[in-house]
């Protein structure tokens, strides 16, 4: 494994806040994206996953903080939504060199290690789905970027295809050592080869490691096999819960405003990351997608109870 | 041969008919026939400005349209009307206040006629050149700036995320735009200019196989139709711009016969259609 964390981050973020129509997306935002390393963004919808992966490519600027990229970075995004007009002749081999040269063999390989070299003069809008993120994937890696951005990079595609492409984001990361900021559609389930997970929803709501879904006989059972070793759980570890109303519910059981790291409601500050809880003056959705407020409110979680 | 006023229409016209097929191209890949016509429609004010101020016509028309869609990116930002609506208001308004002003210049006899829907008698020497020049300033624009503007076609934040920049390429494409009004006015007229842009491309939408393909389909296409158009326009005595559009149009109703591979295409053409008036 190519794994070089002594070198500086290929992109950090340092208290990174965007900020739209007077209300802050995303607010303290503190991460960042080295060599080989896989960083993984959960959060509810709204929560500013994409915002943020944004900001960290620089499609955004941050209206507080700062965004630092090692000079020359080369990255390879997969966005979120991507619809291509009607009117466009565009066939899967010219896509892959849409923003810029590629060489014919270097064509082929990422649309053969993607499965769907079949499909080179297809156009793309007659592609499925699956067959389309394939194929922006196969677009993004064929440039051999240091950073690779993918904005859910599994949707529209079926659960053993959703483990084939992880399986292979993971052996790009091997053979390539790029960095990796996946942006995940699943609240608890990520790539088991995820190094850092961070849960989002409008500030960094918690981060940590995986739980290896392979080492319990119980996900094992759940995932089957070969999607075990591939999947991962990631268990949220919140100290408090945003209100509908935007006002914010801590473990203790009180109430405040805000969510201050200096009001003595927080547990282990250091522990639960190091993001800076300034003033908090956007709203939250009603769901934080923490196991806290469903157990504490008996509110319904919107996503799916696969774990 | 022909008259010598002939002779000039036709290779002004085709000039202009090579250089708007693969802007055409872009004006439907991304849905701004609308938008087309707004700064078209504003070339009226332009020559009416230049009347009053006693400008160079092509001059005042290319800065009059490259102002109205920097003023439309503008509102845009700010957000308070829909796209459409501020292109309405822009359009009409622009429209408007050039022939209020040319109404009051009493001074002045122009034709209006040849202005709204193009006149070939009144192509020039001088004019060939500008088409000529002007057009072959757009194409090496063009291809210098093909590959961030298709890209940011299809996504401008993946085209910005990977090192090329979407708003730079989209405030070139503008000017371009302006650039084309500008030398097209006199051939096919303020009112038909996006026709002549958007037909062809759409007529070689069913063809092409690859967007560079369709580029230089479009130009083609537009040749024939301008060629067909402006002998109609002298054997039936017909105003050129319409005579053109028509010549275009037939094209575009063959290449809808079922002989083509793509029937899905037929639909999006009529989608994008949908915004333009």
């Amino acid at each position: 494994m190519l794994r070089k964390t002594d070198q500086a981050p290929l992109v950090s973020l340092n208290n990174a806040g965007i900020r739209r129509n007077g209300r802050w997306l995303v607010r303290g935002v503190e991460f960042s994206i080295s060599r080989g390393e896989i960083v993984t963004l959960i959060g509810p919808n709204g929560s500013g996953k994409s915002t943020t992966a944004k900001a960290a490519i620089g499609v955004l600027k941050p209206d507080e903080g700062w965004v630092e990229k090692i000079p020359g970075l080369k990255v390879g995004y997969v966005p979120q939504k991507l619809a291509i007009d009607w009117t466009l002749p565009l066939t899967v081999e010219r896509l892959m060199t849409l923003t810029g040269p590629l060489k014919g063999r270097e064509v082929e390989e990422a649309l053969h290690s993607t499965g769907i070299a079949h499909l080179a003069r297809a156009e793309v809008q007659h592609l499925s789905g699956g067959e389309f993120q394939r194929a922006l994937l196969a677009r993004a890696i064929a440039r051999k970027p240091d950073l690779l951005v993918l904005d859910e990079p599994v949707q529209g595609v079926d659960f053993s295809g959703e483990i084939a492409l992880y399986d292979l984001i993971k052996s790009i990361r091997n053979k390539t050592g790029c960095g990796i900021l996946l942006i995940s559609h699943d609240l608890h389930v990520v790539m088991a080869e995820t190094d850092t997970v961070i849960c989002l929803n409008g500030h960094v709501c918690c981060r940590g490691t995986p739980q290896v879904v392979s080492q319990s006989p119980e996900y094992l059972k759940l995932f089957g096999s070969r999607a075990a070793k591939t999947l991962a759980v990631y268990s949220h570890d919140h100290d408090h819960t945003h209100l509908p109303d935007g006002r914010v519910l801590h473990t203790d059981g009180s109430i405040t405003e805000h969510c201050h790291p200096d009001d003595g409601h927080h547990h282990g500050e250091h522990a639960h990351g190091e993001h800076d809880h300034g003033a908090h003056d956007h709203v939250h959705g009603p769901d934080c997608g923490c196991g806290y407020k469903s157990r504490l409110q008996g509110f319904d979680t919107k996503e799916s109870d696969r774990v | 041969m022909f008259d010598d006023f002939f002779t000039r229409a036709l290779i002004a016209g085709i000039g202009l008919a090579i250089t708007v097929g693969p802007l055409g191209c872009f004006v439907i890949w991304r849905r701004m026939a609308y938008f087309g016509d707004t700064m078209a429609h504003s070339a009226l004010l332009g020559v009416a400005l230049s009347l009053l101020f006693d400008l160079n016509l092509m001059l005042s028309v290319f800065i009059v349209a490259a102002a109205v869609s920097l003023l439309l990116l503008l509102l845009q930002k700010r957000g308070a009307l829909s796209t459409d609506a501020l292109l309405g208001i822009l359009s009409h308004s622009a429209l408007s206040i050039g022939l209020v002003m040319v109404a009051f210049m009493t001074w002045v006899r122009i034709d209006l006629v040849g202005f709204l829907f193009g006149d070939i008698l009144a192509v020039s020497q001088a004019d060939i050149d500008l088409v000529w020049g002007g057009g072959i300033l757009v194409l090496a624009a063009i291809v210098y700036l093909w590959r961030p503007l298709l890209a940011s076609t299809v996504n401008p934040e993946l085209a910005e995320a990977e090192g090329l920049q979407p708003e730079r390429a989209r405030l070139y494409f503008m000017l371009l735009m302006a650039l084309v009004i500008a030398i097209a006015m006199k051939i096919v007229g303020i009112l038909l200019i996006t026709s002549l842009l958007i037909i062809p491309a759409a007529t070689a939408r069913r063809l092409a196989t690859s967007p560079e393909i369709m580029a230089v389909l479009a130009s083609v296409i537009g040749v024939l139709a301008v060629t067909g158009g402006l002998f109609g326009s002298l054997h039936f005595d017909t105003p050129s711009g319409p005579s053109i559009v028509v010549a275009a149009m037939g094209l575009f109703v063959l290449s809808l016969l079922p002989f083509g591979r793509n029937r899905n295409v037929e639909t999006a053409i009529h989608s994008t259609h949908g915004g333009h008036h």
